[in-house]
Parts: C-alpha cells; structure tokens; sequence
C-alpha cells in the first residue's frame, strides 16, 4: 500500500497532522518512538485551550486516541532513513519499510544535555530528566534543578511538592517561563532562584550525586550539596535523519519551514518544535497548530498533483 | 508472560530463577513508564523461555526499590544469578531494550 502520508513523530504535531489527515481522507501512518512525545513529559499542562488541566501524558494519549478513531494507523518504533524516487520509502529501525507520496516530518526535540563531568555517570542516581517521573523519589531531601523555561519552572513546583529545598539555577538573570509560572516558583517557600549561574561538574560519592560545582560562587561556596540534578534545559532538534535528504535547516539544525509548513524539497512538509515554525514558542498548542497547516498543506499539494 | 514481581516474591522469582530475568520498575504516576508498558508485555512474549520479563510497581514495593537504589524511572534491570548484569536508565522502545539486553 501507498499511504498519502507518512508522518514521522507522534507528538502534538504528529498527531494533528494525522487527525487532519484523516478528516481529509489522506491515508496516513504515524511512527514514532514515544506517543505523545515530548509533552509526556509535562506533569500538568494547564494552557492547551478546552483542557483545563491534564498532565502532559494524558493529553497525548487522548490525541493518539483521537487521530486512530479517526482511522490513523500508529506505530511505535524510529525511522532510520527516508529514500526520495517516484515516492517516499521509509525504512524504520525495526527493518520496516513504508511508501508514501508525502512525508511530514515532526521529529521534535532531544533533551538537552549539560555535557559536564557526572551528568552521564550519575544518570538514573541522581541526575534526571524527567521531573514527572522521579521527583517522588526526593521526599525531603534537596535538589537542583536546571533551566528556566516553563517546563523548569513547573517542574521545580513539582518537585517543591515533595523536596525539602530545591535550587533553581539559570544562566540568565530572568526565568524565561511564562509569568504565571515564575509568580507561581518565586513565591514557593521552598524553592530558591540562582540566576546567572551554570553547573560545571556534578559530584558523587560513586553510587548517587551528593552535589555540584557552580561557575559563580553561591553563598561563598562554588559548592552546593545536593541529593538530585534534573535538567529542564531544552531541546536540540531531531533532525538528524533528514540531513541526507538535503533539506535546508538552519545555524542550528532546524528544519527551515515556510507558513505553509513546505520544506525546500517537494513532497516533504515539517511541522512543530523540529521546525523553525516553533521557535518562537515551543508548546503543545503551536506544534498541534502547525501539525494542522502541514496536513492542510499536504491535501493541497495532492489534489495539484491530480490535475 | 508478563511477570509481577513484589518485595514478597522477589528473591523466588527473581534472585533464584534459573533464567536471567529483566525487570521493570515503574510507577504509575510516571508518564513514560506508562509508554514502555506494551514495549515490556511484547518482550515478556517474544523472549518466553529465554529471559523473564516482568514489572515492579517501586510505589507499592520500596523494599526492592531502595534496595537496588531506584531514582529514577523507569530503570530496567537484568538480572543473571540473583546479580545485577544490567542496568537501563529512561524511556526505550522495545527494539532498543532488546538491542541492550542482548549485548
């Protein structure tokens, strides 16, 4: 079978693309690793319009269930290379292979890592990504939490919920969240902001973290003792596996999209936080928005094709 | 099939098995534990007779949980004679894990 579409990446942008798709009567495959995608992530998410409040894994596995009620078809697994002839073959990492006549690329993000000395040794002993899933695991003790967008300012909330303190370290000198959030976090008895400041080793004792060395001093110690390291400190493009293609990205790998969520090369669209359309704002509700257009886009561009 | 183990069960069906014995442990709370739940069930099926799979649930089990110093999850632990063989931090898809396992 030739699908319309194959969409790579089940996140919001995903996900829309395919609900769209399908209401469009576009047949469409979604694959991707992690349904949901990065908002999987969010333990509460209170600003996607019609949902009051969610958390971010719930949100997501309300989209993948729409967009297959639909009639989407969803598999869990990555995309190892996307050949372009006559029509677009996807090989996955499974040894799967698909054709499509369109692709829509909504890979999102990678975590971003610190890259210092620790941060990988301490992996799962301390250091974490994910504030959802492991700030349980703090109950009273103290932690340091890296970033200052709104996925760093709610996690220190969440956190704050079970820590007994937790350090908010920036680079900045002001939280990049929304407003409500850095009210919300500036006014946490537990939480304590250190801004203009990054992390440049994180410390153990062999079997967890026991704390951090700062590059500015922090109450006269380049020292601060700690029980956890997470780091909210944003995404690097996935975009990888485009690069052969030739697609055009920019300076720093996001693919280059136009308001019709075009890529330079025929056939194939993007949508959300891969795309230079997100840089903007990164949120669930632009990447659904774009994931809509990218859809829109594709329907167009067969019906011209037919003629 | 898809094993539950418990801080009651642990030693018999983990610690003493014959076969190795890959264990996930998850809480529910936890988003991406949530995601690898069908990754995990697959694998209790494909490697039927070769490795034990199975889940922890660290909420109602912290006797393993604190033992084996879980901080994280979810974290994926194969065990070969009641020893630790390896350990596996985040969220994986089930070609991943089996690419871990089986290395």
């Amino acid at each position: 079978m030739i699908y319309d579409i194959i969409i790579i990446g089940a996140g919001p942008a995903g996900l829309t693309a395919s609900i769209y798709a399908s209401r469009y009567k576009l047949s469409n495959l979604a694959i991707g690793k992690l349904i949901g995608g990065t908002i999987t992530y969010a333990h509460k998410v209170e600003n996607f319009p019609g949902v009051p409040s969610i958390s971010g894994t719930e949100l997501g596995q309300k989209m993948a269930q729409q967009a297959k009620e639909l009639g989407a078809e969803i598999l869990i697994d990555g995309v190892k290379e996307i050949q372009k002839k006559e029509i677009f073959k996807v090989i996955t990492e499974s040894g799967k292979e698909f054709s499509a006549r369109t692709i829509i690329i909504t890979t999102g993000t990678e975590r971003r890592k610190l890259n210092i000395p620790g941060e990988k040794e301490y992996l799962g002993k301390g250091v974490s990504y994910c504030t959802t899933c492991d700030a349980p695991f703090f109950k009273d003790k103290a932690v340091i939490l890296v970033g200052g967008s709104n996925a760093a300012c709610s996690g220190a909330l969440h956190l704050a919920d079970y820590a007994k303190k937790v350090f908010l370290i920036y680079r900045k000198n002001e939280l990049r969240a929304e407003p409500v959030w850095v009210e919300e976090v500036k006014n946490n008895p537990k939480i304590e902001i250190v801004y203009a400041t990054n992390l440049t080793e994180i410390l153990g004792e062999g079997q967890k973290v026991v704390g951090v060395k700062l590059d500015v001093p922090y109450n006269g110690s380049e020292l601060l003792k700690a029980d956890g390291v997470f780091i909210e400190a944003g995404g690097i493009p996935a975009s990888q596996l485009i690069k052969s293609l030739g697609i055009t990205v920019n300076e720093n790998d996001y693919i280059k999209v136009d308001e019709r969520m075009r890529t330079n090369i025929e056939g194939i669209f993007a949508a959300g936080d891969v795309t230079t359309g997100c840089l903007v704002l990164s949120q669930a509700i632009t990447a659904s928005a774009h994931g809509a257009v990218a859809s829109n886009s594709v329907f167009e561009y067969l019906k011209s094709k037919e003629k | 099939m898809e094993i539950i183990f418990t801080d009651q069960n642990f030693e018999a069906e983990v610690l003493k098995n014959d076969l190795p014995v890959l264990v996930d442990f998850f809480a529910i709370w936890c988003g991406p534990c949530q995601m690898m739940a069908p990754a995990i069930e697959e694998l209790s099926k494909q490697l039927d007779g070769k490795i034990k799979v199975g889940k922890l649930n660290v909420d109602e089990n912290p006797i393993c949980a604190q033992k084996y110093g879980i901080m994280s999850i979810p974290t994926l632990i194969l065990f070969k004679d009641g020893q630790v063989n390896k350990t596996l931090f985040g969220f994986k898809n089930k070609d991943e894990i089996l690419k871990e396992i089986q290395s």
